[in-house]
């Protein structure tokens, strides 16, 4: 087996070591900028539709401009993103390299987006529901957590597998401006140095982990769908 | 109690103002049923939202039991509308619990034990019927079993009104039926004043006592069932009531000049509406001995509403002027209405 890796892919295994490593980086930043996106995101995006008009907490202002920095942000391409957003960075955490820099700029970017995800998942749900529950005399928060929240959960969890998988595309990005990980790996080998063995076994990795994700959102929305 | 005083509501979009509803007054007492009748657009959806205040009217007063809906706070308001509950055309189900689960889910929060809620949800789900369905989820169930839990919800905090907003629309004719007479013994049994919007005249035959007649916002007519269906006052009414009878075949086949309402000469064409304590004389065969004549019975409609017979029939019979006259004064005396509907 290890012969076979030997032939096969040279370069790969002299580099072995920054090859784990890369792929550790990665999981990291995926995962901690995942948890806050997740939680930013939640919270920002039910806010964005209980101000809504006509909705439980009406509320044009904050809706408006909510609305505005969601489409402000998610207007901006990664990369610049993260170089614009590199004094704030700076400020923040302290330093712009490394993944501890990469973690800021990737919750910016990829929150807006799930912020829409949930907003999309959130408004499908019937207003029927919500009027059912104000005639019971249920509370806007318990409104928000017992049917809002609650009733989109499957809808939530294939928004959170989307967004998950995007956001591992953002990390290979974030890694061609100093982030670490699969994508500085490749672009410092598999690019520069044209070592092609690199980048074919990165992209089986990423592969890997968009499988990954993938069933096991798959298995979440199956097991709350009724 | 429930009472509607001068109450309006006008949706204002940019450019457009809707007046759904147009200075209602409505009292509907303790454990009656109520009906308000219309078609879409009529009002009738927003003026029911105007009782628990899902809609705030623009203006007037909504009391219940003497209470001022539109003058208590968000948190009072909350407290209050638990003594109301309401079901919808749509269910409105929570698809992500089971049926038990959305039974006790206004239960839930509220300081109550569980053993309660558990006690209170399979009592309710006995009085609705569907105990076996427990643990399915509302994807699992027919549309009639839907509304029995939607119901059951609704009365889970004990309310003394219940409010139905096209409630069997939804529904087949059996299922209707059934719904229909899960509401009467829910009547019956709990006490509960139900009001029931609907734009079907056989929905408020079969179990209102009162019902309104609502076009463009405004109530145009209000009284009992019985007096509505013997005697309709505005042109919307008697549409409705047609709707349900058979015998507005007769004016359809006037007006294709059918075979069957092709009148040789001294013939015509009755109507005869009756109503109450007549109708078990045999007044049919009482007319034709005394006056000589053979009435022909063409349609004839019997309804049975809250233990009234109420019916109409139309009858072919050859008769000179002068007698006509008498036999329609002899049925006047007996309370019939007689309507000469053609004659050659």
């Amino acid at each position: 087996m290890l012969n076979l890796l030997e032939k096969y892919t040279p370069n790969l295994f002299d580099y072995s070591g920054e090859f784990i490593k890369s792929i550790s980086e990665t999981l990291q930043m995926l995962f901690l900028s995942g948890i806050y996106s997740f939680i930013v995101g939640l919270f920002l995006g039910t806010l964005l539709v209980v101000t809504r008009k006509g909705n439980i907490l009406e509320n044009a202002a904050v809706h408006r401009i909510l609305d505005g920095l969601v489409n402000l942000f998610r207007s901006i391409p990664f990369v610049i993103l993260i170089t614009a957003l590199i004094p704030l960075t700076k400020i923040i955490v302290g330093t712009f390299i490394g993944v501890k820099g990469a973690i800021f700029p990737l919750v910016v970017g990829c929150t807006p987006f799930f912020i829409r995800q949930v907003d999309m998942a959130l408004s499908d749900i019937d207003n029927g529901l919500i009027e059912a529950a104000q005639s019971m005399g249920i509370s806007p928060l318990g409104i928000i957590f017992r049917v809002y929240l609650k009733e989109s959960i499957p809808a939530l969890a294939r928004s959170t597998t989307i967004t998950t998988i995007s956001l591992l595309g953002l990390t290979a990005m974030g890694g061609a401006v100093g982030g670490g990980g699969l994508g500085s790996f490749v672009i410092r080998y598999g690019h520069n140095r044209f070592y092609q063995d690199i980048t074919y076994v990165s992209v089986i990795v990423i592969l890997i982990f968009v499988t990954i994700i993938q069933f096991i959102g798959n298995i979440i929305i199956k097991k709350t769908t009724h | 109690m429930i009472q509607l005083i001068d109450v309006s509501k006008t949706f204002i979009s940019d450019n457009d103002s809707v007046h759904a509803v147009k200075d209602v007054n409505l009292t509907i007492n303790q454990s009656e049923i109520f009906g308000v009748i219309g078609y879409s657009g009529a009002g009738k959806s927003t003026l029911v939202r105007c009782i628990n205040l899902l809609e705030r009217p623009t203006k007037g007063q909504v009391l219940i039991d003497g209470v001022d809906l539109l003058k208590l706070k968000e948190r009072e308001l909350r407290l209050h509308r638990q003594k109301i509950g309401m079901i919808f055309q749509q269910f409105n189900l929570l698809a992500s619990r089971t049926v038990f689960e959305n039974v006790a889910f206004p239960l839930k929060h509220r300081g109550i034990s569980k053993e309660k809620i558990k006690e209170k949800v399979l009592s309710l789900l006995d009085l609705v019927g569907i105990s076996d369905k427990l643990s399915a989820y509302p994807s699992q169930l027919s549309g009639g079993q839907k509304q029995r839990v939607a119901i059951a919800r609704a009365l889970a905090t004990d309310p003394s009104i219940l409010l139905c907003d096209e409630a069997t629309s939804a529904l087949d004719p059996q299922t209707t039926k059934s719904i229909l007479k899960l509401l009467k013994d829910v009547n019956r049994k709990l006490g509960i004043t139900i009001v029931i919007i609907t734009h079907e005249m056989s929905v408020i035959k079969e179990i209102c006592h009162r019902v309104a007649v609502m076009e463009n916002g405004n109530v145009v007519e209000l009284n009992d069932v019985i007096s509505i269906f013997s005697n309709p006052q505005a042109q919307i009414t008697k549409d409705f009531i047609n709707s349900t009878s058979t015998l507005s075949r007769i004016d359809e086949l006037i007006q294709e000049k059918s075979d069957i309402v092709n009148l040789n000469q001294g013939e015509r064409i009755w109507r005869l509406d009756f109503y109450g304590s007549e109708t078990k004389e045999p007044i049919i065969a009482y007319i034709s001995n005394k006056y000589n004549i053979s009435p022909s019975i063409i349609f004839a409609n019997v309804e049975v509403i809250s233990d009234t017979v109420l019916g109409s029939i139309i009858v072919l019979v050859t008769v000179s002027d002068q007698v006509e006259k008498d036999v329609i004064k002899y049925l006047n005396d007996k309370q019939i209405k007689v309507e000469v509907i053609k004659y050659a």
